[in-house]
């Protein structure tokens, strides 16, 4: 069909992370912090810098166990744009020993092994484009 | 408040729709309803525009004012509303509240959505950053079909539910698609027609989930007395709306097979209407994925927790079983503008209840007269329940 192509912009946002700077410095030290607030003493994963429970903005920083439970699962071939270089990847929901979720890729296991319920490990990870994230592995 | 009822509906055609722009394909849904209303687009003082994708897979980035005035509404209070998939349910919830409140006597709700000026991996990655960009997409690429395949992945693992099961979604929605002229998906499909399409993100391969459709509805609603003075001869009335919302996080979720703004926006419309599930006669529900059929059935009250598969499986949601459910081809088949979708599920539930549905052969027989809604925004981001009566 006839068409009028519109002008290109790329777009960048600068995202900040100040108020969760030490969960992103943790990362590189293969640590991973939660948040709990001080109040009420709910524990957030992602990290909070806020308690949306009691509205509350004091909060300390707690390093999490690694052990999780997975609760849900899926393998991603169709791939968005900036994920298209990527082979396909799989994510998956764990719930940590401490009761928070945790949503990650999950990597070292065949898909078919991969099952609701079964253990997995929480590790903090440098990717190739040199980006602290997390993700899970076998225990 | 005031008694409110829809008193035009139109629909464009949904599909690839590159014959048309933005404006263009609203006009092909305002003209009807104002034509089925028997006004004017000048007798309407308030419009909600639901629509999403401004900027991002369509170029107009205050749609309701470019569509506004293509189609003749400059001048009426305009707003654009933005619930994800639910946005045409948020624009009827306004337009609703515009007349009931009593600020307006004849409003408008109108969805549209163009999708396809954009490549298909472009649409997802818009559509997957549509969660929780910074900690679900940044760093792990979700997709729209991904937060869903958690959902059936969990659903298996502790109801039994089956890839088959999910597939005879299809089927079904497929079959009452081929006999709705305005569908995208016209096409009958088979149960192994969905188990050898390819995987998107498992377990949902490409016929468990709905197309990327351009499309557009419009609603016309209007107080009790406007409906006397107009002599309106079939005013469909709105019983009630529920509404809720959930976490922007899925890993924020209590459990995986159920959304929680279901349960509760179906519960507040309910109490609203004064009715309760089995007095339905059909729903137009939110069946983005096919495993989103199968929870709706569950959280809507249809059946009992782990019992959609059976609903389904014992055909009780086709017509002559005990609730009919998507008759116009769902999202599924008929197609999923986002932001049209809400509209369009009303338009269906107008048109069934004044018993002219297009085909005849999907006509619903009414007993009660009352027909429900289900639109969920994102993966249960947001739900809007409105339920019908004739």
């Amino acid at each position: 069909m006839p068409s009028v192509k519109s002008r290109p912009i790329t777009i960048v946002q600068e995202i900040p992370i100040s108020k969760t700077l030490k969960f992103w410095e943790g990362l590189k030290e293969g640590k991973i912090f939660a948040t709990r607030c001080c109040k009420c003493g709910k524990l957030y994963f992602p990290p909070s810098a806020d308690c949306p429970s009691c509205i509350c903005s004091e909060v300390t920083w707690v390093e999490l166990s690694s052990e999780a439970e997975v609760e849900a699962f899926t393998h991603i071939v169709v791939r968005p744009t900036t994920f298209i270089e990527q082979k396909p990847y799989t994510v998956a929901i764990g719930r940590l020993k401490e009761g928070v979720k945790v949503l990650a890729w999950l990597t070292g296991f065949k898909l078919s092994q991969v099952k609701v319920g079964m253990k997995v490990k929480l590790v903090a990870k440098i990717t190739e484009e040199t980006n602290p994230t997390y993700e899970f592995v076998p225990p | 408040m005031k008694k409110v009822a829809v008193i035009g509906v139109g629909c464009s055609k949904f599909g690839v729709r590159t014959d048309a722009n933005i404006s263009e394909l609203g006009f092909e849904a305002v003209k009807p309803s104002l034509e089925d209303a028997g006004v004017d687009a000048e007798d309407v003082e308030f419009a909600a525009v639901g629509s999403v994708g401004s900027g991002a897979w369509y170029e107009e980035l205050l749609p309701a004012v470019v569509v506004g005035e293509y189609c003749g509404l400059s001048g009426a209070g305009l707003v654009r509303c933005e619930a994800a998939c639910a946005s045409g349910s948020a624009a009827f919830f306004t337009a609703y509240s515009a007349v009931a409140s009593g600020h307006a006597e004849i409003a408008m709700a109108l969805g549209v959505e163009k999708m396809r000026e954009i490549d298909s991996s472009t649409a997802m990655e818009w559509i997957g950053r549509a969660g929780y960009y910074f900690w679900e997409f940044h760093n792990f690429g979700m997709t729209f079909p991904a937060y869903y395949a958690l959902y059936a992945n969990a659903h298996m693992a502790k109801y039994g539910t089956t890839e088959e099961d999910m597939a005879l979604v299809a089927v079904k929605n497929h079959k009452y698609a081929s006999m709705n002229p305005v569908a995208h998906l016209r096409n009958k499909i088979s149960v192994d027609d969905v188990l050898s399409s390819m995987v998107i993100a498992s377990p949902l391969k490409l016929y468990d989930c709905s197309p990327i459709t351009d499309g557009a509805a419009s609603v016309i609603v209007a107080s009790e007395e406007k409906v006397k003075e107009l002599k309106v001869d079939t005013p469909v009335w709105i019983a009630g709306i529920g509404y809720s919302s959930g976490t922007a996080n899925l890993s924020k979720r209590k459990d995986f097979v159920s959304l929680d703004a279901s349960v509760l926006a179906s519960q507040r419309a309910y109490r609203a209407a004064g009715i309760s599930p089995n007095q339905l006669d059909f729903a137009e529900v939110h069946d983005c994925f096919t495993i989103a059929e199968i929870m709706a059935y569950e959280d809507l009250g249809f059946c009992g927790r782990g019992e959609g598969v059976k609903l389904l499986r014992d055909g009780q949601t086709e017509i002559g079983g005990k609730i009919p459910v998507n008759m116009d081809g769902g999202l599924k088949a008929k197609g999923h503008p986002i932001g049209a979708t809400g509209c369009a599920m009303i338009y269906e539930l107008t048109h069934q209840l004044r018993q002219d549905a297009v085909e005849k052969s999907r006509q619903i027989p009414m007993k009660n007269y009352v027909g429900l809604a289900h639109n969920v925004g994102g993966t249960g981001h947001y739900c809007y329940v409105t339920i019908l009566r004739r």
